[in-house]
């Protein structure tokens, strides 16, 4: 197996006496589709904003597209996306202005901003709308072109956090259509979800509990490991072993 | 800097697209030019005399109508008891009261001397002793008068008086128009003003809605963002600097002497400094809310000490001292010295190097204290 | 009862968890009566001249000196002809050029009669004029020195009594518009935002659908404001009197009753305009443009009121802080009882009374 793309060890995060995050382990492999689940307040944004070099670890390793979080945070950024779970483009802004914006600061040229827009526009239906403000967008919408706009520099890795957040099943499915396309251009993908339902379509998942990572795997290894149905079965036998 | 080119784009899209800020930055320094300039006026004319006498004679009627003659005086009223006087003084009525005292003139031609009373509202400690100066120099007028008048009519000989002739000239301003004084410096601070919260906000902004995070993750430099942020303010600074020419120009007739350019040189070096301090309180606070109220407690403070209202050179050493530390200061008196003196580069030099290290400081800071990675 | 106590007991937490808001609420009146009373006076001493001695006599130098030795000047330089002056008032420091004129002993042996001139810098006229007026009375005194104090016929000598404010200290000026102003801004600002904030972020819908009246919610709102806003006016009070002995010459307590309702108006003020924003920024621009300025500006806080046109002068009387300066400098300077601000004080109800009523309708009709 060549190189992991995304390469983790004890990685830490403490905020005084609390840990969010506490001494994960995990290797993502190029083109992988990586499922990053847990519950909300397990520690799944704190994991990324330190891979993506937002924030600096407590302890532990990290490299990211073979860079280190702590020494190479800016050389990381040139080689990912990353889409938020707060809404990342500018309300006030339009739809081709929010596209132009995003394509300019990562330094694409001017002939390949302009082919991108009108690609990205034509490819999600946004034609009508591509003067309208971001505003005014329904958010499933927002959240596709928000995607889009995170990957339109060609990174190595995107990374998504909590990107179906609020929509609808049907264009949840038309997001991860998107996500699918971009996996098959090379991009490896990182998503945290809670919607365990979407963790099926992930090549392989790991379950974060309290700062913790309780199991990783492909999914369907998972639930013939846990005996189950259902990733969402899975996930109910790890949160909550007292059920039993 | 194709980068840079990016962002300052996208800060004047949404500017121009904030239907709510556009008429505070371009309306409301407008309205506040005219208001203030019309509004800070320390110019004082039309004082309230009140006018007691108690001799009712010939000449403390002359007095009397000396006094209101003047420019300086308006009579506000005039009674025959001390109490009166007191009353108007208490009623806000009277800003000055003469009291003329029975038997005056009688007295003053007998004995050749009389004393009469001044009582000045001094509550405002300026205005109280112009009162008192005009007061004392319209009866030292009128004494000289009606002194010329008795030796003429008398015949007395004296010996002859030596007098100073004092001649002054008001230079710069001759007619003593308060507003060629006041304007200059308004222009000042609405700049600072529009400048330093329109910056402090902005990044405070971003981080509210969330955008900042996805800047962070793009491979941007601090300085390109700093930059970015910094050039659109700066030129809506230098917009609002020429509205306010054009106003100053047009509606109060204010004079240009000196190089327009030199002022604005002095002004990009300068708003450089105010954004780069809006953008450093950005740095540090969470809300909006925050920043406003920081970016608002500086201000007065600059603003109390920059000069505007009060001269520096009547402040306390020590104080002057702190106020070679306010950037506000400094353009006031650029401003002042090149368009109604004509001052040229090499009278304001040390401001434009104060003004300028002052600049690279603040800004360093800012680019300093701005983290992608926390 | 309790649940209304609970309620202001949540709103004190929200005011103090907010360090940085709150170390400016208190420490900005602190500095600013600093400031006013130590710093920022019109007071003229030590301003820069030039002398221009034509003569070098025996005379004109007692004359410079005796100007430079009153206290209000100091020398920056002496200079050698006129021409000079334009240059030395282009650098900026220098505020005025005296000019003795030549053979000054002499002319006045032989003439009675000799010449001064007085160049002054009058981009600021204010100080131009008091410096000319100090110097000329200067000169004045020094001319009948000259004519040995001699008695003249039918001499006037006019008796001056500063009244309210003998030594003419700035800060007795600004203390009472300080305090305006303070409260204006603790009042009228940090409630119309606190409760903007709630609306934006949606608590105020759930505090609203609690089982308290909308009033209750309101009331315990504004009541921790109240006395913050107290608590600052008394500070200032304080500090005035002991640091810089500004007087209360009448009385304390009618003096803090009109601060209440001063304090009562501006709050509902701040109510008033927090029913008709939606954002915090919208209503911190309304506050800051829409009330602090024209308080700080038109009413008579710094400037005064006389010297403005006429439209302004019909502004300021809309203005509350107009009607509150002018109650507070009659208790605390002139010492003068309700007799002489009843009228003040009615227009202040008034006011109250109507932006309560307003804001009522307000939320009444928003609730329907």
């Amino acid at each position: 197996m060549e190189r992991p793309i995304i390469y983790a060890k004890n990685l830490t995060k403490r905020f005084g006496n609390f840990t969010a995050v506490d001494a994960i382990s995990f290797e993502v492999g190029k083109g992988e589709i990586f499922g990053f689940l847990g519950a909300n307040g397990a520690g799944k944004t704190t994991a990324i904003k330190m891979l993506i070099g937002l924030w600096k670890p407590t302890e532990g390793q990290a490299m990211v597209a073979g860079y280190d979080v702590y020494k190479q945070p800016e050389e990381i950024k040139r080689n990912i996306g990353y889409m938020s779970q707060r809404f990342s483009l500018y309300e006030d802004l339009t739809v081709q202005e929010n596209i132009r914006f995003y394509a300019g600061i990562y330094g694409l040229s001017n002939q390949s901003i302009r082919e991108k827009t009108d690609e990205l526009i034509v490819k999600l239906g946004l034609e009508q709308v591509q003067n309208e403000r971001i505003a005014s967008l329904p958010l499933g919408w927002k959240q596709k072109l928000a995607f889009s706009v995170a990957i339109i520099h060609d990174p190595k890795i995107v990374f998504l956090d909590e990107p179906t957040g609020g929509v609808d099943p049907i264009t949840r499915r038309q997001f991860w259509d998107l996500i699918y396309e971009a996996s098959h251009k090379g991009i490896t993908v990182f998503v945290t979800t809670h919607y365990m339902d979407e963790a099926e379509y992930c090549d392989r998942v790991s379950m974060m509990v309290d700062g913790r990572i309780e199991a990783l795997d492909k999914p369907g290894a998972l639930k013939v490991h846990y005996g189950v149905e259902s990733m969402h079965d899975v996930f109910v036998k790890l949160a909550r072993p007292e059920v039993e | 800097m194709r980068i840079i080119q990016f962002l300052v784009r996208k800060e004047f899209l949404q500017i121009f697209r904030n239907k709510g800020m556009l008429p505070i930055i371009f309306i409301m320094p407008v309205i506040q030019l005219v208001v203030l300039a019309n509004a800070a006026n320390f110019e004082i004319e039309n004082l309230k005399l009140f006018f007691i006498d108690k001799d009712q004679s010939t000449l403390s009627r002359l007095l009397r109508s000396k006094m209101d003659g003047s420019n300086y005086f308006l009579l506000s009223g005039f009674g025959l008891s001390s109490q009166d006087g007191a009353t108007a003084l208490d009623r806000n009525q009277a800003d000055l009261v003469i009291e003329i005292p029975s038997g005056f003139e009688k007295k003053l031609v007998r004995e050749n001397t009389q004393k009469i009373q001044l009582v000045v509202n001094a509550i405002d400690g300026t205005k109280g002793a112009l009162a008192n100066f005009y007061a004392l120099e319209v009866i030292s007028q009128f004494n000289q008068e009606i002194r010329q008048d008795f030796q003429a009519i008398n015949k007395v000989g004296v010996s002859p008086f030596n007098r100073l002739q004092v001649e002054y000239s008001h230079w710069f301003n001759p007619d003593l128009n308060y507003k060629t004084f006041m304007v200059p410096g308004i222009l000042v601070l609405l700049v600072t003003m529009i400048g330093a919260f329109l910056s402090a906000m902005n990044i405070v902004r971003e981080k509210e809605i969330g955008t900042i995070e996805q800047l962070n993750v793009t491979p941007i430099k601090k300085y390109q963002f700093i930059t970015g942020k910094l050039l659109p303010f700066l030129i809506l600074g230098l917009v609002e600097l020429t509205i306010g020419f054009i106003i100053a120009k047009v509606v109060f007739d204010i004079p240009f002497v000196g190089s327009i350019f030199l002022i604005y040189g002095f002004a990009v070096i300068y708003l450089t400094l105010v954004l780069g301090l809006g953008l450093f309180i950005s740095t540090f606070t969470e809300t909006q809310q925050q920043a406003m109220f920081i970016t608002w407690f500086f201000l007065v403070i600059f603003i109390l000490m920059g000069g505007l209202f009060t001269a520096i050179e009547n402040m306390p050493l020590w104080a002057q001292r702190i106020t070679l530390f306010n950037p506000v200061r400094y353009f006031i008196e650029v401003v002042r010295m090149v368009m109604l003196k004509g001052s040229g580069l090499m009278d304001i030099k040390w401001h434009a190097l104060i003004v300028f290290l002052y600049a690279v400081g603040v800004n360093g800071l800012a680019i300093y204290r701005y983290r992608k990675t926390v | 009862m309790k649940r209304f106590l609970a309620f202001v007991r949540k709103e004190f937490y929200h005011i103090f968890r907010d360090k940085r808001t709150l170390v400016i609420l208190f420490g900005m009146p602190v500095a600013q009566i600093m400031l006013f009373g130590y710093a920022i006076t019109n007071e003229i001493k030590d301003a820069k001249i030039a002398i221009l001695d034509k003569s070098k006599d025996h005379l004109s130098k007692r004359l410079s000196e005796k100007i430079l030795s009153s206290g209000y000047f100091v020398l920056e330089d002496y200079l050698n002809a006129e021409h000079e002056a334009e240059g030395i008032f282009q650098e900026g420091s220098v505020k005025m050029v005296l000019i003795i004129g030549e053979d000054f002993d002499e002319n006045l042996q032989q003439n009675h009669t000799s010449h001064i001139q007085l160049l002054a810098d009058a981009t600021d006229p204010n100080t131009a004029n008091t410096l000319i007026n100090y110097t000329a009375s200067i000169i004045r005194s020094f001319q009948s020195e000259l004519n040995d104090h001699r008695s003249l016929p039918l001499t006037i000598t006019p008796e001056v009594r500063m009244l309210y404010n003998p030594n003419l200290k700035s800060v007795f000026l600004f203390v009472p518009g300080l305090i305006t102003v303070i409260l204006m801004l603790v009042s009228a600002m940090m409630t119309s935002i606190s409760i903007t904030r709630e609306k934006e972020t949606g608590t105020m819908e759930v505090l609203l659908a609690s089982p308290m009246q909308p009033l209750q919610v309101i009331l315990a709102k504004v009541v921790p404001y109240l006395l913050l806003s107290f608590v600052n006016a008394l500070a200032i009070l304080i500090l005035g009197y002991y640091v810089f002995g500004v007087p209360i010459n009448g009385s304390l307590i009618l003096l803090l009753l009109e601060c209440i309702l001063f304090i009562l108006m501006a709050l509902s003020l701040g109510i008033l305009i927090s029913t008709v924003t939606h954002t915090q920024q919208t209503a911190l621009l309304i506050s800051l443009m829409g009330l602090m300025l024209p308080t700080i500006l038109l009413s008579g806080f710094i400037f005064p009121i006389e010297n403005m046109p006429w439209i302004l002068q019909m502004i300021s009387h809309i203005i509350p802080a107009k009607w509150f300066i002018i109650v507070v400098k009659s208790i605390m300077l002139k010492g003068v009882g309700i007799g002489y601000f009843w009228k003040e004080t009615l227009i202040l109800v008034g006011f109250t009374l109507f932006f309560v009523i307003l804001s009522v309708k307000k939320f009444n009709i928003r609730l329907a």
